[in-house]
């Protein structure tokens, strides 16, 4: 009881820092909705007056709708991909013993750790060397790769919650492995393949140095800014698209982490 | 018998993502090793194998600069992030006790929105018209904005250190986590005061993680690209900015090649540092 009493008690410098730490996380993203509704061409102090301008601006731009529309199909298919790969990895993994299992998860984790550059360059030469022209799919090749880890590392603590006897009792009462997957696995790990294509969704709709690397003539959205981003007086629409993405990418991620909510505890616990 | 067909099952379900792997990494690497082994000549390349690249890259003092330039520049924004991070992952393990997920998403959102607009949003913090000197120069803290904030290094390890924080906090946190309590009571009883049993005990432990949150921020860091090409200017261009040059404008993809495969070599010598630091901590611990 002591101990907890004293590891209880609040600590009034630390909590100042942990506020003041948020705060300045989240205060250079805000920048940008707040510029954004500002009333003038330059990004500085003081604000001039509250305006939708770039907003209809932007909505009016052919070229943003079509970035989008290449955005999301990217985004679909990798989710649906690094997420159908994640799950026989995540299955593999978690119900049997293999050998050399940690090298192998090590060597699924590398585009975590290995800079996206290195990839881009990577495959933008394997691409080149089979004659394959750079387009949408290119940019979905690279973005399964990199999406992969995520996929896995969010799919792995749903499977490992999955209660192993659940599966033998079903394959006992007579049903035949693909049953089980569909009648027994599936709903227990469900908010984590949810979450996962959320969360590889997002992933790939704002990754950008793979896209850089692999995109043909048609640009993802963020290759689109980058492309705004030469021209200052371009800047507020910038700042509009910005914020937008932005908001939708914290709403997807905060939906993800919601929805599998349940198996970040057991891990954490753990 | 069964184990053998266990393993086997095992492997099958696996197999799709290690042949989407292999082909992903292992293929692009080795046809990546093969071109740095190639010579440029104008838009085709002379296939005789030569390690003229790697001499030049040795030779030439810009490229050995750059990354060295690339280290020092990532080290720090290693070393920013972790001591930022550090406290904050201490506050929540042992002072959180309701809401710590909230918390844990809270900290980890920003890094799921796009780099591009992170470092964008930096770009306009501390541009040479932006919110940091046109709020001071509004506000009548200086007469002329000031120029070192933009387009320099210390803008891109502010940057990167925005940016990786997820990164640094959630190895922390996790191995603070694990610390056994017990061990605290232990020290207090034995007369510790609180800096001693924070030095003695929960720093030590949390050595894995905060070793493993530096690996995590260096190795990628090292490489980056949109930072330095957005806010480094001449002095803070980087590694991963010269081998996209290579890429690019200057069209020489032997040489870029190269140069990744220096890059991926720097970063395997650094990670098996990081690696033998991580078994001498876990062997002091044990």
């Amino acid at each position: 009881m002591s101990t907890e009493s004293y590891i209880r008690r609040p600590n009034r410098p630390l909590q100042v820092y942990a506020i003041i730490f948020l705060i300045a996380l989240y205060i250079p993203i805000l920048f940008l909705p707040l510029f954004s509704f500002n009333d003038s061409l330059y990004v500085s102090f003081p604000l001039t007056g509250f305006t939708l301008q770039w907003y209809t601006e932007l909505f009016q731009r052919e070229p943003v709708w079509a970035a989008l529309m290449n955005s999301v199909k990217v985004g679909a298919a990798t989710a649906v991909m690094a997420t159908t790969l994640g799950i026989f990895a995540a299955k593999a993994i978690t119900k049997y013993r293999l050998p050399g299992q940690n090298a192998i998860v090590a060597f699924i984790m590398l585009p975590l750790v290995v800079p996206g550059i290195i990839f881009g360059v990577a495959l933008l030469v394997l691409m080149s060397s089979l004659g394959v022209t750079l387009s949408l799919y290119t940019v979905a090749i690279g973005h399964v790769i990199i999406c992969l880890p995520f996929a896995i590392a969010t799919l792995i603590p749903r499977f490992e919650g999955l209660d192993p006897s659940l599966e033998e009792a079903s394959a006992d009462l007579g049903e035949n492995a693909w049953h089980t997957f569909w009648r027994v696995t599936l709903p227990v790990v469900w908010p984590g393949i949810l979450a996962s294509l959320l969360l590889t969704f997002t992933v790939s709709f704002d990754e950008f140095i793979m896209a850089f690397f692999l995109t043909g003539t048609e640009p993802t959205l963020p290759m689109y800014i980058w492309g705004q981003l030469r021209f200052p007086q371009q800047f507020p629409s910038v700042l509009a698209l910005s914020s937008m993405i932005i908001g939708v990418s914290f709403v997807i991620v905060f939906l993800g982490q919601w929805i599998n909510r349940d198996a970040h505890i057991s891990t954490v616990r753990k | 018998m069964l184990q053998r067909s266990e393993t086997l099952r095992g492997f099958f379900l696996l197999s799709p993502t290690l042949v989407v792997m292999t082909v992903g990494i292992v293929v692009p690497f080795a046809i990546l090793i093969t071109m740095s082994l190639w010579t440029a000549m104008g838009f085709d390349f002379d296939t005789t194998l030569t390690t003229a690249n790697y001499e030049t890259a040795l030779e030439q003092p810009i490229y050995g600069a750059l990354m060295h330039r690339s280290l020092v520049i990532s080290g720090w924004a290693t070393v920013a992030t972790v001591l930022l991070s550090y406290p904050m992952a201490y506050y929540v393990a042992f002072h959180v006790h309701k809401n710590k997920m909230m918390w844990i998403v809270l900290m980890t959102l920003p890094f799921w929105t796009s780099y591009l607009l992170r470092v964008f949003a930096w770009k306009v913090v501390l541009g040479y018209e932006g919110v940091i000197n046109s709020g001071l120069l509004w506000a009548g803290f200086i007469d002329a904005p000031l120029e070192f904030l933009l387009y320099s290094q210390q803008a891109v390890v502010i940057t990167l250190a925005h940016s990786w924080v997820a990164f640094a906090i959630l190895p922390i946190y996790v191995s603070l986590e694990k610390i056994d309590r017990s061990l605290l009571e232990a020290a207090t009883d034995l007369g510790d005061g609180p800096m001693a049993r924070f030095f003695r005990i929960t720093l030590p432990l949390s050595m894995p993680g905060v070793i493993a949150a530096s690996f995590l921020i260096f190795i990628p860091t090292t490489g980056d690209y949109i930072t330095p090409a957005l806010l480094g200017g001449p002095d803070g261009m980087m590694i991963g900015n010269l081998i996209q040059l290579q890429f690019g404008p200057v069209n020489n993809w032997p040489m870029g090649a190269t140069l990744a495969i220096g890059l991926m070599l720097y970063i395997s010598a650094i990670g098996l540092v990081f690696l033998a630091l991580t078994k001498v901590f876990k062997e002091r611990m044990a």
